[in-house]
């Protein structure tokens, strides 16, 4: 059920992904994205397709898995992928009228329609791979050392670490909260399946409610908890594993730089025209 | 016969590193009217099998039959189900949500597709067998005290009219009189209503006083069903388990061991007493058979 939801959790297993240190995968996973969007043409999907499967191969998740987590946002994908159907400029192919509204769909709207949604799929499992592969401590103790020299212009980097380490922590529980509240629900009768769309909307308020509730209660509680350990604030705390870098994470960092060579070095011959777009 | 489990499976998140087998092939059969405890460490399955009871979870393999039909037929209409089978799960307090008591309590019996008379009255019916007085029906939900709460929660559940009541530790976290008031008054249910209950918990002691059978659950197997003193007998292997008989259970061994010849199948205080009085009685009499 709701506990299905993957994207964002992290999937225990050994491989040298898990191992990697995060601020390598924090910045591979920039780098990853940024370099989605420095090529047009079918060569530079297969190269960043080929690239992503090595790495999701490394990673020992199953693909599966990954997959699954990109049911949560099939809406986002739709919704995008829907505007460039109808939205781009180009020879039209089909119209559709409807009413007085014309629509028109183009050879350009389905070559966009494609590929962005294949380019944001790509963006999605690259960087829920990162998530999968990293500890929500980990994945803040890298971000706290990545933006330590924001410190100097007064930006609170480890509140920020701290909260987003907390935001991370809690997304597991509130769900598995929400999936015991609508059980205790369905077991007074509740039904969120049937009706229109106002209906469903109200049958939510018996979840949101107590979610929301227990949410508070939660915070409370843990804020308690960080004050009878003294918590105040990221001043003078050490850590109890520091982050070091291995042979393996610079490894990691010669092969994020081929593979940025070779995207860059692709988006170069496109512009020179060798590599001609033939759609 | 009305709740038939058949070599009933469950496995949590199968196919990924999750995967947890948390039912192992249990079978049982449930007879109307039975108080049934179920007993088990944490983690040992128990909640898991009786959200198998209402449907809530279905069964990776094996079959559920509840007053005799399949309940993973096709036809067969869960929510029908949930109405009979009322599950109270652990914390039930967590789940109220709207503005008064009354009106909390009045949501199942409104999903049940009764007309309004019949849910108020039935509402009305519930918090007064859990003990909420008529002045705190307009209350909102989250000023009540814990003890409070939790009977509104249950009451929420009652109003359902269940033939199966099914209660996850109803006492857990409750002060020893809010603990007493609630068992008392499911004990009254099951003895005027004649419903099924089932109740799960961590205190032996609860079960010794209420439960005719009891369910032992250990990893995932249904270990025991047996009549409850018959299982609290064997509580070298219940230790084993990580749980315990009730404490006079104990005092009663103990005595027998330093030489006092009482039987020591008493599980209750009561009936300790009883026992060690007719002990101490024959002795007077010199007749220390």
């Amino acid at each position: 059920m709701i506990k299905d939801i993957t994207i964002g959790q992290y999937y225990p297993a050994e491989s040298i992904l898990h191992r990697l240190d995060p601020r390598v995968k924090l910045g591979g996973t920039f780098a990853f994205i940024i370099s989605l969007f420095l090529f047009q043409t079918l060569y530079g999907y297969i190269f960043v397709a080929l690239f992503l499967a090595g790495i999701i191969k490394l990673s020992k998740v199953p693909f599966g898995y990954i997959v699954k987590g990109l049911k949560a946002i099939v809406f986002i994908l739709l919704f995008t992928s829907f505007f460039n159907l109808f939205l781009t400029a180009g020879d039209p192919i089909y119209t559709l009228r409807f009413f007085k509204i014309k629509i028109t769909i183009t050879d350009n709207g389905i070559i966009n329609f494609i590929f962005y949604s294949i380019r944001l799929i790509l963006l999605i499992l690259g960087s829920s791979l990162m998530t999968f592969t990293t500890t929500p401590n980990q994945l803040t103790d890298g971000l706290e050392k990545v933006m330590k020299p924001l410190n100097r212009i007064k930006v609170p980097v480890h509140e920020i670490s701290m909260m987003m380490s907390i935001a991370l922590r809690f997304i597991p529980i509130l769900l598995e909260e929400t999936d015991k509240i609508m059980k205790a629900q369905m077991a007074r009768g509740a039904d969120f399946e049937s009706g229109g769309i106002i209906k469903k909307a109200k049958s939510m308020i018996p979840i949101l409610v107590p979610l929301f509730v227990s949410a508070f209660r939660r915070a409370n509680d843990l804020a308690m908890a960080m004050e009878a350990r003294c918590y105040r604030g990221g001043d003078g705390r050490t850590k109890m594993k520091p982050l070091r870098y291995h042979s393996r994470d610079y490894m990691a960092y010669l092969c994020l730089l081929i593979y940025l060579i070779g995207i860059v070095g692709i988006g170069i011959l496109e512009r020179m025209g060798i590599f001609v777009n033939f759609l | 016969m009305q709740i038939i489990f058949d070599k009933v499976n469950y496995i949590y998140s199968p196919g990924t590193a999750f995967a947890r087998q948390a039912i192992k092939d249990v079978s049982f059969t449930i007879n109307k009217g039975e108080f049934i405890g179920l007993i088990g460490h944490t983690g040992s399955g128990k909640s898991t099998l009786i959200q198998h009871m209402n449907g809530l979870i279905k069964a990776t393999s094996g079959k559920i039959y509840f007053n005799g039909q399949d309940i993973y037929e096709k036809e067969y209409k869960l929510k029908q189900l949930r109405s009979k089978v009322g599950l109270v799960f652990q914390y039930p307090e967590h789940q109220l949500f709207e503005t008064t008591v009354f009106k909390d309590v009045y949501y199942g019996p409104s999903n049940l597709g009764l007309d309004k008379l019949e849910c108020d009255l039935r509402s009305y019916e519930a918090l007064k067998m859990v003990g909420i007085g008529e002045e705190l029906l307009d209350a909102s939900p989250f000023e009540l005290s814990g003890g409070q709460k939790r009977r509104v929660a249950i009451a929420g559940i009652l109003a359902m009219k269940p033939e199966v009541l099914i209660l996850d530790e109803p006492t857990a976290g409750l002060d020893p009189k809010g603990r007493d008031d609630i068992l008392d008054q499911i004990a009254k249910l099951h003895e005027e209503s004649n419903i099924t209950i089932i109740l799960v918990t961590h205190s032996m002691e609860d079960i010794a006083n209420y439960a005719d059978r009891l369910f032992v659950m250990n990893n995932g197997e249904l270990v025991y069903q047996k009549p409850t003193k018959e299982v609290f007998s064997h509580y070298k292997e219940l230790e084993e388990m990580q749980l315990a008989a009730p404490q006079v259970t104990y005092v009663m061994n103990a005595l027998r061991d330093s030489g006092f010849l009482v039987k020591t199948d008493a599980t209750t205080v009561e009936e300790a007493k009883d026992e060690i009085l007719r002990v101490l009685k024959l002795r007077r009499n010199g007749d220390l058979s």
